[in-house]
């Protein structure tokens, strides 16, 4: 709810997120469709629009489709069509792309977010369609020309359009950010918005609570989940304030404008577009068997919601830790990994806590970790049998990344050995009380805080090596006379 | 000197000349070569290959001299200017694909030199297919070898594959593929005394071949006998994995078809393709092929049906409809003419209005029209309904019959410039030959005798679905029985 | 159903296709009475009748997810009127 002048508005938002599926080849034809290759150098004829070629449908990608609306919670559609979507662009060489219009591959599913505040809310999915990718217009590589680049052209899209149920900029983050989470937990898109593989077009409207939905403006050249929140922020201010001063919604296409953080209208005759959809001709009726779809369904992985409501109940985790560890499929792996024949809560703060801020200090991704999930699991074992401390754990953590070596061999290597031999340890407490006999007294007099003092002392002493527990135990023992008398 | 007689051999007897070593391929392609350029008045050919041609018809001739003859080994076809072919200007007879190379062979065509085949030349054509007298064409139009006997005037040859017509009727060709949409393989076949078959709707694949209405196109080919049309169905055919609409049906021998038994076959006689104004001589043909049919051991068997006077309006609302769709990829970008301006649109709208002719422009804005908002369901979806009727019309015929006589065109050729300028008068031409494009269903045009004036008519059968054994069948029987032997004022070689 | 000026003008732009100005007037009546000539299909019934996309034969066919094609930049190219550095050229557009 957004609070103004005349009362409480409140922001309706539907998404409608494109995303590069997954896949060798492209959807009707067998160009490649790697990322990044020179231009026109993934183009088929079929691409290129060349007369008398024909599209062929890539079966992989249909399954792609199905598997993303299984994960989606969706109707798949065992019947559905492909439509020609007609307009000019220089980067649509047929001046049609094969889309599907009314009969689209999957029906209505649901994503359910998982909110700050513990919550959950249930976000419909309308749809989701096959469609082909455009190629790329360069814009900006010489004064009059635009240079036209069809590698991308073909390439299999899914259209994931999103019921008009998000409330808040807040909300389409968490959307997109559990959005992209399923499709890579599924393999069926990448979710790399840097490089285009996921595109989020938003629908923006207002309406004073209880009123019907206002016109919405669609806002399109979102290539962040931050531009996103921040495009519908601005947007949705933009159209209170207009009514507020008395205005109407014209019902239009905007840009947002990273560099200045605004939305505004596009230039193009977008609006005068009638895509004379119909049946593409050259594209029978896609028609799914049962079965096929059933062995989709089995063959699903364990999605983050499943995976998140089993680690709070199989390893006891709280669902604020269990939805971090969920929310990458490599990270719930790796933390599996290291929990397994261990404190499941230790695990979950190792990876978490450590693990994590070294990962995003050198800006990496779990599966280009340094340390791997069965050196974590020796690490926590170690701390487990009091080999070492938890404190020198961190230091023997930190080596771990920098080297990649082995937890045991850095110990030994650097003789991190814990001391636990009790006679040793009171050697030492010895020595400190005895070097620090003034201490001594005024801690018996009643100055508690020194004990820290003594603890550091025979820490530094001892290297960090002494095992705390046994310092404790011992220096108390020393330090309120061994008459055990209370202070 | 290249031997003018060898012209008149069919394409079957010169394939069996060619085994028996009467002559050689390289002998049957220089006469060829001349005949072409000896017909260019008639403008059949808006690429002759004559060098391609002659190094083709060498290869072959080693084959056959080493015991390894294809089918169609040096044996010489014109190619509709449709069909994609690597490395060799193809224009769709338009303006906007100038210069046009494709680095891809259409998988007929392929098929065709796989099997032995020697190109002679791309043939001119109605623009992008659309029309039925090829006088479209940027080219120029082409003039149909048959002239009436004491008339000077140049005729059609029908369309939109006249070139392909006319080469094979004026002997500068053995055979032809051509296309068909909306019966531009057999008006003009049958404008040119010759044979014409279209094929089942994704018999042949349409891989390669410049597209005009998706649903409606068939590749096929022209001959001068049905058993020729026979042995090049064979070749031409075969499921093709790049063509999602491509039948996955096995090619039977179609010539092996060829028994010239029909008795006890039944032939529909549909009473609705009696139109107002038909002239009595083909009525009369009509009852003659009847009567001939009967006389071989068929039964005719009066049929409805009746949605055949909706099939033009039909496919004139289905065909610019894909084909609207289908040019929109001529925008002087990637391919062709290209007329700069100063933004994208000026681009587009100038080189489109430079590239293509009166007939695309009228297809590609009425196409444009009746799939537009507002329009759809009435055009374009009701069109489709229909279709599903005029198919459905041709099920339940062939419940009660095996195949189905008709005439072929409303009319012999008329003048170029006679009908033409009238759009509507020019679609009426393919009111026989529509139908059989909407259902997909296999036909064929059959020389049988001379209209008053001395010009070529034929007759249609038209038959189940992938039955084309059946269609061939038939039609060799009407050609045995009609004994059609005129040959038109223009001959290759002068032959008689 | 008749088609005015403005409709021909207006579904010229949609087709990309130029018509000068002096153009519009004959064309506008030569659609017209093709659209009226087709307007005879209003006859026919076809409440309860499926519209039929295509007569071909067989389902779908899928293909493989291999690389088969791409990779031949030359070709692509060859026949473009304009290429500039491995692109298409076309007039700046601008968003």
């Amino acid at each position: 709810m957004i609070e103004d002048r005349t009362g409480q508005w409140e922001t309706v938002i539907g998404l409608e997120v494109h995303a590069q599926v997954v896949s060798k080849a492209k959807l009707f034809s067998g160009a490649a469709t790697e990322f990044g290759a020179e231009p026109n150098t993934q183009v088929s004829p079929v691409d290129g629009a060349f007369p008398g070629m024909l599209p062929v449908i890539n079966r992989f990608c249909v399954e792609q489709a199905v598997k993303t609306g299984l994960g989606l919670d969706a109707d798949i559609r065992l019947e559905s069509v492909f439509d020609r979507k007609n307009y000019f662009y220089p980067d649509l060489p047929p001046g049609y792309q094969i889309s599907q219009y009314q009969q689209p591959v999957v029906g209505r599913g649901k994503v359910v977010l998982d909110m700050p505040d513990g919550s959950t809310r249930e976000i419909g999915i309308t749809r989701l369609h096959l469609e082909q990718d455009a190629g790329k217009s360069l814009h900006d590589q010489h004064p009059t020309l635009s240079y036209v680049d069809l590698n991308r052209a073909g390439i299999a899209l899914m259209e994931i359009v999103s019921e008009p149920d998000l409330r808040s900029a807040e909300e389409a983050g968490i959307y997109l950010r559990k959005l992209r989470s399923i499709l890579r937990y599924l393999g069926t898109c990448d979710g790399n918005m840097e490089e285009g593989s996921l595109r989020c077009d938003c629908n923006v409207s207002v309406r004073r609570h209880g009123e019907p939905y206002g016109t919405r403006c669609e806002i399109k050249n979102l290539n962040s989940i931050r531009y996103v929140m921040l495009a519908i922020e601005y947007e949705a201010r933009r159209q209170i304030e207009l009514i507020e001063e008395g205005g109407t919604i014209a019902q239009q296409t905007r840009l947002f404008d990273a560099g200045r953080g605004i939305t505004r209208p596009m230039r193009s005759k977008e609006e005068a577009h009638d895509y004379r959809y119909f049946p593409d001709p050259d594209v029978l009726p896609l028609v799914l068997d049962p079965e096929w779809v059933a062995r989709l369904r089995a063959e699903l992985p364990e999605l983050p919601d499943t995976k998140k409501a089993r680690f709070v109940s199989a390893y006891g985790l709280s669902p604020e830790d269990a939805g971090v560890l969920v929310s990458e499929k490599e990270t719930a792996q790796f933390f599996e990994r290291v929990a397994d024949g261990r404190d499941p809560k230790t695990a979950a703060n190792w990876v978490m806590g450590d693990l994590f801020g070294a990962l995003n200090r050198l800006g990496i991704g779990i599966e280009q970790s340094p340390v791997s999930a069965e050196q974590l699991g020796s690490l926590i074992d170690l701390i487990a049998d009091a080999t070492i401390s938890g404190r020198l754990a961190k230091d023997v953590f930190a080596e771990m990344v920098a080297s990649g070596a082995d937890p045991g061999a850095i110990v030994e290597a650097k003789g991190l050995r814990q001391v636990t031999d009790s006679g040793a340890i009171e050697a030492v407490i010895d020595t400190v009380m005895a070097a620090q006999a003034e201490k001594v007294a005024e801690y018996r007099a009643g100055r508690d805080k020194l004990y820290g003092f003594f603890v550091g002392q025979i820490m530094r002493a001892t290297q960090g090596k002494a095992n705390p527990g046994l310092v404790n135990e011992l220096l108390r023992k020393k330090l309120t006379g061994d008459s055990g008398g209370a202070s | 000197m290249s031997d003018p007689s060898l012209l008149a051999l069919t394409l079957a007897e010169a394939r069996d000349g060619l085994a028996r070593k009467s002559f050689s391929a390289r002998e049957l392609t220089a006469a060829y070569n001349d005949a072409v350029s000896e017909i260019q008045p008639l403008n059949a050919y808006i690429t002759p290959t004559p060098e391609r041609a002659l190094a083709m018809a060498e290869a072959a001739d080693q084959r056959l001299a080493g015991g390894e003859a294809l089918p169609l080994d040096g044996i010489p076809i014109a190619v509709k200017d449709l069909y994609c072919t690597r490395g060799v200007l193809t224009t769709a007879g338009s303006h906007i694909l100038d210069g046009f190379h494709p680095p891809y062979e259409s998988t007929v065509t392929d098929k065709l030199w796989q099997s032995g085949a020697v190109m002679l030349g791309k043939a001119n054509l109605d623009e992008f297919a659309m029309g039925s007298s090829n006088t479209t064409s940027w080219y120029g139009p082409v003039e149909n070898p048959w002239r009436r006997p004491g008339d000077n005037r140049p005729l059609v040859p029908g369309g939109s594959s006249g070139g392909s017509a006319a080469a094979v009727a004026a002997r500068a060709a053995l055979a032809s593929t051509g296309t068909d949409t909306g019966g531009s393989i057999r008006q003009p076949a049958s404008f040119c005394g010759i044979v014409g078959l279209k094929p089942t709707y994704g018999r042949c694949s349409r891989w390669g071949v410049v597209a005009y209405a998706s649903s409606l196109d068939h590749p096929g080919p022209l001959t001068r006998t049905v058993r020729d049309a026979a042995i090049m169905l064979r070749a031409m055919s075969g499921h093709d994995p790049k063509d999602s609409t491509s039948a996955p049906m096995p090619v039977p021998d179609f010539e092996a078809a060829l028994t010239g038994d029909i008795r006890g076959l039944r032939i529909g006689i549909p009473k609705e393709y009696r139109v107002d104004g038909m002239p009595a001589e083909i009525e009369e043909l009509w009852q003659q092929g009847v009567e001939w049919l009967r006389a071989a051991g068929a039964e005719p068997v009066e049929i409805g049906l009746p949605m055949t006077k909706y099939a033009l309006p039909t496919y004139y609302i289905i065909a610019p409809a894909e084909a609207s769709s289908n040019l929109a990829r001529y925008d002087g970008v990637r391919f062709g003419l290209r007329v700069e301006g100063d933004t994208l649109d000026d681009l587009y709208e100038l080189t489109r209005a430079a590239g293509f002719g009166a007939e695309v422009r009228r297809r590609v804005l009425i196409g444009t029209y009746v799939l537009s908002a507002g329009y759809y369901d009435a055009y374009y979806l009701k069109a489709q309904r229909v279709r599903t009727l005029i198919t459905r019309d041709f099920v339940t015929a062939f419940e009660r019959v095996d195949c189905i006589l008709t005439p072929t065109a409303p009319s012999a050729a008329f003048a170029i410039g006679e009908k033409t300028e009238d759009p509507i008068a020019m679609y009426l031409n393919d009111v026989f030959t529509v139908p059989a494009n909407l259902a997909g269903v296999p036909a064929i045009a059959v020389p049988v005798g001379l209209s008053g004036d001395g010009l070529p008519l034929g007759l249609q059968i038209i038959g189940r679905a992938f039955d084309e054994e059946t269609v061939l069948r038939v039609g060799e029987v009407l050609e045995s029985a009609a004994q059609f032997r005129h040959l038109p004022s223009f001959v290759a070689g002068g032959g008689r | 159903m008749a088609l005015d000026k403005a409709t021909v003008a207006h579904i010229a732009a949609l087709a990309r296709i130029r018509i000068s100005e002096t153009e519009l007037d004959p064309l506008a009546d030569e659609l017209s009475d093709i659209l009226t000539w087709m307007e005879q299909l209003n006859e026919v019934d076809t409440s309860g009748v499926a519209p039929m996309a295509s007569v071909a034969a067989a389902e779908l066919p899928m293909r493989e997810d291999k690389v088969t094609d791409g990779g031949c930049r030359e070709e692509i190219l060859a026949n473009a009127p304009r290429t500039a550095r491995g692109f298409f050229v076309v007039p700046k557009v601008v968003e």
